[in-house]
């Protein structure tokens, strides 16, 4: 079972790797002749302005927050698509599919109250115009 | 899948809730919408009045008709679930009322305010009618979530501000404490269900489970030692909000705590019967004796509250029906007290930033009787004055009752707990004798004129009390239906509260001997 | 338990003791939410290997993923200050106290540890990962579901009064 998660293993191994090998070459290969301006962060070649640590506005708190919350809804969209078949039969599959005039309301009927329920907050936020910036 | 609630079962099940959910749904987009209102926010808070309406009527014919079991098993609709709710609702009016006169003066509210108190009342009437610990814990965020922004509610002040994140870093750290104590009783038993719990045999891993489950309630009802939140929360937060937690939270939480304990963690009541005596002892006195050092009336008020709490877990270990129908009783005593009070505090502290004190009080009688008179009849019943404290007198005599009539009488504690009320006395006389007896002070500014939603709280609330404290039989015998119970009527009672007095036997001398 | 799954074991759970002690005494809040996500992904690793693959993914998306962008947007909204210059508000009794506290956890899971576990419920899986969590969710604990919506929506609303500048008159 486990056998399955070998290429992530893979993956970070080589991730990991990489990044040694990345930043161990430029430290060998490299010559160090630091001034002034080459030690300054490097912001898209505009001259850097104050410090990094400024206040962040609490608009961003706001995004932030809405994305969690529609980031959880969609979290349980996951299960309930993958098991939709199953909650839209009336009785247990047969050979993976429903019989015949078994058909049900129930698995639509249960994700369409929930995701109502969070339309009407789409449209609170919406309405009280939290997606715009200012 | 063999005995999960049809969805048409559930939506019968619910249907007071669902008529709470939908109105406050189409509140939020009628306000969300705007339209043309002098005050967005008064508007709200009627139209949320009149949906707590309809619920309660909703409620009532839910009782009658003996609706809100699911065949599964984790719902009830018992006698317990329906009164809790309508104290609940009582509670929420008074609370939305008393909104309304403060947004009158101050202007500082959005409109969301009410529609975020009846999403939190949503979940209390949850947690009532749950019998399953995933259940309760939802409608425990639900309320909980709601409740840490309304704290914060007036964004014009630094203070709420300060007390919705104290309420909201504490809750959190007990609703973690609760989880894991579920999960733990999940992993021992293999089933969030009351009745399940309520069947088992404790295992370490179950006994843990309640310990920290425990631990959790104690935050929410704000026993001592887990109480440091209460007044800073209750002192930071708009009146009208700390009304609101004061009586509706409060009555929720221990609405799931009687609930869980009776028909959940009943197995293992030896381990935690000596626990919760010594949390109800300690709170009792605590509450009381730091309640006398308080000048600042709403601080004052909220170490009376810890103290109420103390005394309610004396009737939750009494563990019987009537010990069930007594905290209902008391319940709704404390909550019309509570919303009184709070309706005159509205009033008298005139929308200042800083908080009435017991001076500001002073000499109260001479320029607003009224005022006086309400206040001293929610303070008298707070202390459980017979006669001119009204019901309150009958509150604490039924749990008195209840906590002698026990399998194990609570003796010591019930001497506690009068000796307790005694020391109450100090703090609830001075507030009085303050506004009778002396003079005002001509500084004081002159409290405004008395809204009308205002007047009628108090009034109600007053009258009540007086008249419940003279006939308390209407209400007892209310409280006397409301009990525990797991399925209808007609079915033979299974699950009920069933204790075994030799499994409590001998728990009063581990608790009062540590 | 096959030796390698035993070693699967203890490198997940060393990583996330490791990281969450890493977490606990950092004094820089962004590192120590740095940390934070090791321990969100050590504990997916334990997840995976609990045949709980679902769990481990919304572990990683939810946690390591949507719960820390919040944290590192509070860290900033706040605006602390360089980690030198701030006062350690972790004092002697505080610390103390959480020293008891987790004391005390770890001595009730050692008191569990020994406990006959219920036979488990629910059986894996091979096919299709998903359905033992979506086969609940919907059923048993449909109104659980359902609720959670309306906690969101909660959440919202709350999102919104407390952080949206009032539209001007």
């Amino acid at each position: 079972m486990l056998r399955e998660y070998l290429p992530v293993l893979l993956l970070l191994g080589f991730a990991a790797v990489n990044a040694v090998v990345i930043l161990g070459l430029g430290e060998l290969v490299t010559r160090t002749h630091p001034t002034e301006i080459k030690q300054q962060p490097y912001e898209s070649g505009m001259a850097p302005l104050g410090d990094a640590r400024d206040r962040f506005s609490v608009k961003f708190y706001l995004v932030a927050m809405l994305f969690i919350v529609f980031d959880i809804e969609t979290v349980f969209m996951i299960p309930w698509g993958v098991h939709y078949q199953q909650l839209s039969c009336a009785v247990p599959l047969v050979d993976g599919a429903c019989p015949a005039g078994q058909l049900s309301f129930f698995g639509l009927g249960e994700m369409l109250v929930f995701a109502l329920i969070l339309l009407v907050g789409y449209i609170f936020v919406w309405k009280k115009g939290g997606l715009s910036w200012d | 899948m063999t005995d999960f609630a049809e969805p048409g079962a559930l939506l019968g099940a619910l249907l007071p809730e669902i008529t709470l959910l939908l109105g406050t749904l189409i509140l939020l987009l009628v306000g969300a919408w705007g339209g043309e209102s002098s005050s967005p926010t008064r508007r709200s808070a009627r139209f949320a009045l009149g949906i707590v309406g309809v619920t309660a009527v909703a409620v009532v014919f839910a009782w009658l008709r003996g609706d809100g079991f699911t065949t599964d098993d984790r719902l009830t609709g018992d006698g317990f679930r329906w009164a809790i709710d309508l104290v609940l609702l009582l509670g929420t009016a008074g609370a939305l009322a008393i909104f309304d006169t403060e947004q009158l003066r101050t202007r500082a509210y959005q409109a969301e305010i009410p529609v975020l108190m009846l999403l939190a009342l949503s979940g209390m009437m949850i947690i009532s009618a749950s019998r399953d610990l995933m259940f309760t814990y939802i409608g425990l965020e639900l309320m909980s979530i709601a409740v840490y922004v309304l704290a914060g509610a007036n964004r014009s002040s630094a203070r709420s501000a300060e007390a919705s994140i104290k309420y909201f870093l504490l809750g959190a750290f007990a609703s973690g404490f609760l989880l894991y104590g579920i999960a733990l009783l999940y992993g021992a038993v293999g089933d969030t269900r009351l009745s399940a719990l309520g069947a088992a045999t404790p295992s370490a891993m179950y006994l843990v489970g309640v310990a920290l489950l425990l631990v959790g309630f104690a935050f929410k009802v704000g026993a001592v030692p887990f109480h440091l939140w209460t007044p800073d929360v209750y002192d930071g937060a708009p009146s009208p909000i700390t009304a609101f937690m004061a009586a509706c939270v409060k009555a929720s939480a221990f609405a799931m705590l009687l609930r869980v304990m009776a028909e959940g963690i009943g197995p293992a009541i030896v381990h935690w019967h000596p626990v919760v005596w010594w949390l109800a002892a300690i709170t009792m006195v605590v509450g009381n004796v730091v309640a006398l050092a308080q000048p600042n009336v709403k601080r004052m008020l909220a170490y009376s509250s810890i103290a109420h709490s103390g005394y309610l877990l004396v009737a939750v270990l009494a563990y019987s029906q009537e010990a069930a129908a007594a905290v209902v009783f008391y319940l709704l005593a404390y909550t019309l007290a509570t919303i009184g009070a709070f309706a005159v505090l509205g009033i008298v502290s005139e929308g200042r930033e800083t908080t009435v004190t017991i001076d500001d009080l002073s000499g109260l009688w001479h320029v607003r009787p009224g005022l006086a008179v309400a206040l001293s009849v929610c303070l008298l019943a707070f202390f459980g004055f017979p006669i001119a404290g009204g019901a309150g007198f009958f509150a604490k005599w039924y749990v008195i009752q209840a906590a002698l009539a026990s399998h194990t009488p609570l003796t010591v504690l019930v001497v506690v707990l009068v000796l307790a009320s005694v020391v109450s006395a100090g703090y609830y006389l001075t507030a009085i004798s303050a506004m009778f007896n002396r003079p005002r002070p001509s500084q004081l500014p002159m409290p405004v004129q008395t809204p009308l939603l205002s007047g009628i709280v108090m009034v109600v609330a007053v009258v009540a009390l007086l008249v419940l404290g003279v006939f308390p039989t209407p209400a007892s015998r209310l409280a006397a239906a409301a009990t525990l119970r797991a399925a209808p009527l007609a079915t033979p009672v299974a699950g009920t509260m069933t204790v075994s007095a030799p499994t409590v036997a001998a728990t009063e001398d581990a608790g009062s001997t540590p | 338990m096959t030796p390698f799954y035993r070693f699967q074991f203890y490198l997940f759970a060393l990583m996330a003791i490791g990281a969450a002690l890493l977490f606990v005494t950092r004094r820089s809040p962004v590192s120590a939410a740095l940390w934070l996500v090791n321990v969100m992904f050590a504990l997916s690793g334990l997840y995976v290997m609990l045949d709980a693959p679902f769990v481990a993914a919304v572990q990683v998306l939810v946690y390591a993923g949507a719960i820390m962008v919040v944290f590192i947007f509070v860290v900033m909204l706040l605006n602390l200050g360089r980690p030198g210059q701030l006062p350690d508000l972790r004092e002697v009794a505080p610390r103390l106290g959480a020293g008891v506290v987790g004391i005390a956890i770890l001595a009730n899971l050692l008191a569990v540890r020994r406990d006959a576990l219920p036979t488990v419920a629910l059986e894996p899986h091979a096919d299709n990962v998903v359905t033992p969590v979506a086969e609940l969710l919907f059923s048993d604990y449909l109104l659980a579901f359902e609720l959670t919506s309306i906690v969101l929506l909660v959440a919202v609303v709350g999102a919104v009064v407390l952080a949206k500048r009032k539209a001007a008159p």
